[in-house]
């Protein structure tokens, strides 16, 4: 079912939510990884906040569907989700990457709810997630398996071995989702290694590929809906993204794959932020 | 050999040892035609992109996949090239291991490893990065030469006796801000040849890395306190240095090894192989990490914690000698 006018109204609330903490929590953290936290939010919004079937109060029911975040630098985008949606509270984030904390920049699934894998080694998550969709068929469950990848992430070979299985298994209750957001750390990933085209080299690998404006919730919305849909293979959805999305002076910049903030620079973060969603 | 380095080279209170290793490298690579640079997609963060940005029809970056980069490399060393290989530690021992071993070990090639953010040195990016395990499994690779330099001025002397050390090398060093436990770059460097740091004769300490710094710090701590600590810079893990243990065992008969490293495999195991093989027999005991993944924290505190600093090097000392002695209070433990 597509999202309502409603749906997209909470999920637009949400995302704001969730950049904001991500800010917040980057500050207390002295440091993370800005760019590709604010990229991928809104494909965690929906997923969270829509479409997930989970119990935060029972992280470990069997029967919930599973996240791999395969681009696991993207955990301090992901944690203050999880505490919003109530694994764990919130005020725990401002341990974050503090010495003795359970958060650290790539999540530790032994020490955070709600955390299906640890990741942060890239290439690893797509296989994990494959893992996971097969041992659902092999148990009759109907849980299915999201994975988020990183774009440059998609160089290392290990995530093409995962795709190829995925496909040869014809696991269609995995889907993965591609953060397009264009960017690695040494340059534009097409600069780098080039990865296009992109959405070829998925289908070319048996999946059923759609490319998707990864900001906007009624395209992230019908692009899950058709993987729901979709039977006897894989969906990859290619989430066009924006590096730094939200925060105007991180906006497509390199600089801001990694960084820290100062108090001063989250209060210019939060306010573009609010400006982008009407709130200033 | 003559490098032509300049006095910019060693600004080691500007400079972290990985961008020191930077400019060495693009300094050497001016003589040394046949050198070429690799990294993937960690061009910045592990500085060979300094050598990158002066020749860059010499350097590849591969994206993010480390085991075609050491698969390159190995293809380039057999096309007669010196290849400098830069990744972290982690991706280099455990992502790409078959690779190091078959592709460049196996077939013996001229390669060079220079791996950053070793042991717990970035500490807040947890076990998906910290990397306590590659001297065990670089040292276990025949051919190799594993090297772990205590400070910015051994990371250059590392980094240039390599080149005409013939055969695969691995060099690990640290991620950010080290204090330099050297005033410069001239104290008789040499691959295989421990350096002594402090002599002593009630005990020998042996480290690796910034634990060289804290040892030295230690025992002169200690020696205020009429406790003699001989410390050992045992920079090279791979040949290790038996002269140097042995003599340490005939002279002290107790030693504690320190490193930023599993207990398992690295130089605590080194050392005690050397010792017994040796039909010797003395107190030996392995600072390091106890065979756990390391908590998540700032890098100092990560050293504190696991008892790798200076304070944590005392207490060892004073259990083995059973003596009680005097911390320093100055620094407050933030755990
Ligand atoms: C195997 C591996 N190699 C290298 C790294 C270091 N690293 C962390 S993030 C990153 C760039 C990731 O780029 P991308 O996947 O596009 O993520 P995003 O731009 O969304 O942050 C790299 C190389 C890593 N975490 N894992």
């Amino acid at each position: 079912m597509p999202l309502t006018e409603q749906d997209i109204a909470l999920l637009k609330e949400k995302a704001w939510l969730a950049r904001r903490n991500t800010i917040q929590t980057l500050m207390w953290a002295g440091g993370g990884h800005a760019g590709g936290a604010l990229s991928q939010i809104d494909i965690l919004v929906a997923l969270y906040y829509h479409y997930l079937k989970i119990d935060p109060k029972n992280p470990k029911w069997e029967d919930r569907d599973r996240v791999v975040l395969s681009k696991g630098h993207g955990g301090i985008g992901y944690a203050p989700i999880l505490a919003d949606v109530g694994y764990f509270d919130k005020e725990l984030l401002k341990e974050f990457n503090h010495t003795g904390s359970p958060f650290g920049m790539h999540l530790d699934m032994l020490k955070v709810p709600g955390v299906d894998a640890s990741t942060g080694s890239l290439g690893h998550g797509l296989s994990i997630a494959a893992g996971m969709a097969l041992g659902a068929r092999l148990k009759k469950k109907t849980w299915r398996v999201y994975c988020i990848l990183g774009d440059g992430e998609c160089h290392e070979g290990a995530v093409w071995e995962a795709a190829m299985s995925a496909a040869h298994y014809k696991l269609d209750n995995l889907t993965a989702f591609v953060d397009r957001n264009k960017h690695c750390i040494d340059g534009p990933t097409e600069t780098v290694m080039a990865l296009e085209p992109l959405k070829d080299k998925w289908i070319s690998f048996g999946w059923h590929a759609l490319v998707i404006d990864g900001h906007d919730f009624a395209q992230i919305g019908s692009a899950i809906d058709e993987a729901l849909e979709t039977k006897g293979r894989p969906t990859v959805i290619i989430a066009q993204t924006i590096k730094g999305k939200g925060v105007d002076f991180m906006e497509d910049d390199p600089a801001w794959h990694y960084g820290g903030i100062d108090s001063d620079k989250m209060e210019l973060a939060l306010k573009s932020i609010d400006r982008m969603y009407g709130k200033a | 050999m003559s490098t032509g380095l300049t006095y910019h080279t060693y600004d080691t209170d500007h400079m972290t040892p990985a961008e020191i290793y930077g400019h060495v490298l693009a300094e050497l690579a001016e003589e040394r035609k046949e050198i070429v640079g690799l990294t993937a997609d960690l061009a910045k963060s592990t500085k060979i992109g300094k050598f990158g940005s002066k020749f860059p029809h010499r350097f590849f970056n591969v994206g993010i996949a480390e085991q075609n980069l050491f698969g390159m490399a190995a293809g380039l060393a057999l096309a007669g090239f010196i290849p400098f290989v830069s990744t972290f530690a982690v991706f280099a021992s455990l992502r790409a291991g078959e690779q190091v071993r078959t592709d460049i070990c196996y077939m013996n090639l001229n390669c060079k490893i220079i791996a950053t953010h070793s042991g717990i040195s970035f500490g807040q990016a947890g076990s998906t990065h910290h990397c306590t395990e590659d001297l065990a499994v670089m040292r276990s690779f025949p051919n190799m030469t594993v090297i772990a330099p205590a400070d910015g001025y051994e990371t250059a002397n590392a980094v240039i006796a390599c080149v005409d050390h013939p055969g695969p090398v691995y060099i690990r060093i640290g991620r950010g801000f080290e204090q330099t436990v050297y005033t410069g770059p001239d104290y008789g460097f040499q691959i295989g040849k421990a350096v002594t740091m402090h002599e002593g004769s009630d005990i020998t300490v042996m480290a690796i890395g910034p634990c060289v710094l804290h040892a030295v710090e230690a025992a002169k701590r200690l020696k205020e306190q009429g406790i003699s600590v001989r410390v050992l810079n045992m920079h090279t893990i791979k040949p290790i240095d038996k002269e140097a243990v042995l003599a340490a065992v005939n002279d002290t008969r107790r030693i504690i090894t320190v490193e930023p490293h599993n207990i398992y495999g690295g130089l605590g195991s080194a050392v005690a192989e050397t010792i017994v093989e040796a039909g010797k027999a003395c107190r030996l005991k392995r600072l390091g990490l106890q065979d756990e993944f390391a908590i998540v924290g700032y890098t100092d505190d990560l050293y504190s914690y696991y008892k790798l600093d200076d304070n944590g090097i005392m207490e060892a000392v004073a259990e083995m000698l059973e003596v009680e002695v005097e911390e320093d209070e100055d620094w407050e433990d933030e755990i």
